[in-house]
């Protein structure tokens, strides 16, 4: 698709014609509404897509570790262990992974987001919550039980916008 | 226009009292109080009108309401600032031009009328003495800028002194229209003048003129050549810091109400008002005053600088020309009238 290019086209402005609608321009703005969120006082209403911090839903992880290999800056600490479960009525044992650390490095992570992107089992949001700031950089490595409770900050998705194509996930819900 | 002095030239504080020195001490005590209050004033209207032009909320913190207390808060923190002066400074001059810039300025409020009574000194030459107090300030920025030894402060000094020296000459035109129409050089008496009329209606290019000028006179957008961040830091006060910094701040801030008060003077009427409006004569020099300079405000919300060879040329080319043309048709319109 071609890109249009805007074509200017501007009437020759009479003498002190563009001074004037400057001035009406900056006092139409001192009457409107300041924009200012007055922050600290004011919560922020975010946007359910801010790249506000990573939460962990732990009950999704399965330690598949893809994460933490994908991870740009190496900022995914993860340690599990192997558990056999016995079966109830014969048969053999089951054996799964248990999720012993799960952290993230703050101080390193870029926020790139891939992390949430492979996640397989939706184990990983993005939530909007932005107040998590340290005295000490070590103190930037928050445990799972910290990354826990982000998930309850988690905005629900926007609605698809209006002509746009149904989500992968959304057509195989509906087939099912 | 005798009959005009003699009914309006004792200040309040005369009939006061008679005795010099009280009456000296009054005064000074209310000029001085005036010049410590409104510019602060104007500084705060400055901040909050500059944010919400530009869809901000400025200062909301100090003090209880809207942050009210800004400027004060500065002001403490300036007072706490350490004194520097620069190893290649000239000590002497360094610590005295924030003064120079900042007195004449006081002198120009001793002579603003805000009735027939309320201020401190009717000089009969009042007019003369207010435009010659107002070119006595740039030469503290030129001291501030020669002594500061630093290529920046050098440049925005002599900025300045070429500033002064282009817009000096349509001010004085734009006031001696004014002085024509008039004819006296007092005050209270070029304000008694307008009572059928304020200048602002025969003489509305030469208003135009004088708000340029003065706004040139103050190194103030669009005309900020002489402190262009952008191009030479700060100008001749890019060494200042401290309280040294807050007088040429307080400076600038007591010469938009002083050029605005002149301004309202010469042709707004100064302290009369508008027929079928009962306000005290104080509260309408005030509007003037506080009206003035929300217009100044908002130009440097509006406006980008212009380039200093254009201020020149705007100067030279363009205001005096028509300034002394309308001198001519002030002479005609006194004439005819």
């Amino acid at each position: 698709m071609a890109i249009d290019t805007p074509h200017i086209d501007q009437p020759e402005a009479g003498a002190g014609q563009g001074l004037l609608k400057g001035l009406t321009v900056t006092l139409k703005t001192m009457l409107r509404p300041a924009v200012t969120v007055q922050y600290p006082h004011v919560k922020p209403d975010l946007p359910a897509r801010t790249r506000g911090v990573i939460a962990l839903k732990q009950a999704n992880c399965t330690v598949c570790y893809k994460c933490s290999r994908e991870c740009p800056d190496w900022c995914i600490y993860i340690d599990a262990h192997k558990e056999t479960h016995e079966p109830a009525a014969g048969g053999r044992g089951r054996s799964m992974k248990v999720l012993d650390r799960f952290a993230i490095d703050y101080a390193l992570c870029m926020y790139c987001g891939i992390c949430v992107e492979v996640c397989p089992f939706d184990a990983l949001f993005w939530s909007p919550e932005f107040e998590y700031a340290e005295y000490g950089i070590d103190e930037l490595i928050h445990e799972k039980d910290r990354l826990e409770e982000w998930t309850y900050t988690v905005l629900p998705p926007p609605p698809l916008e209006r002509g746009a194509e149904p989500s992968e996930e959304h057509e195989a819900e509906g087939a099912a | 226009m005798i009959d005009v002095f003699a009914a309006a030239g004792v200040s309040f504080i005369e009939e006061l009292t008679s005795n010099f020195w009280l009456a000296l001490v009054l005064k000074t005590v209310l000029v001085m109080a005036f010049f410590l209050v409104v510019p602060l004033a104007i500084g705060y209207m400055e901040h909050k009108v500059l944010a919400h032009m530009q869809a901000r909320l400025g200062p909301m913190e100090a003090g209880a309401f809207h942050g009210w207390a800004q400027l004060i808060a500065d002001g403490v923190k300036f007072i706490q600032k350490e004194n520097l002066v620069p190893a290649a400074a000239d000590r002497t001059v360094y610590s005295l031009a924030p003064a120079v810039a900042m007195v004449p300025y006081i002198a120009i409020l001793v002579v603003l009328p805000f009735s027939d009574t309320l201020f401190a000194l009717n000089l009969d030459v009042g007019i003369f003495f207010v435009m010659a107090m107002s070119s006595v300030s740039v030469i503290g920025v030129l001291m501030a800028g020669w002594s500061s030894a630093n290529k920046f402060s050098l440049i925005g000094a002599l900025r300045a002194a070429a500033q002064l020296i282009a817009y000096e000459l349509p001010l004085v035109l734009a006031a001696a229209g004014v002085v024509m129409l008039s004819g006296v050089t007092s005050m209270v008496g070029i304000v008694e003048a307008q009572e059928s009329m304020w200048y602002v209606i025969p003489l509305f290019p030469l208003f135009l003129i004088f708000m340029v000028a003065s706004l040139a006179e103050l190194s103030r957008t669009p005309f900020d050549m002489p402190i262009a961040d952008s191009e030479i830091i700060y100008g001749a006060y890019t060494e200042y810091g401290g309280l040294k910094f807050a007088f040429f701040l307080l400076a600038e801030y007591g010469g938009i109400v002083a050029l605005s008060g002149i301004a309202a003077v010469l042709f707004l009427g100064g302290y009369q008002g508008l027929p079928g409006i009962p306000l005290p004569d104080p509260i309408w020099m005030a509007i003037k005053i506080g009206a003035l300079s929300f217009f100044v405000i908002w130009l440097r919300a509006t406006y980008p600088r212009l380039r200093e060879d254009q201020l020149q040329r705007f100067a030279w080319l363009t205001l005096i020309p028509i300034s002394l043309v309308w001198i001519l048709g002030a002479a005609a319109f006194k004439v005819a009238f």
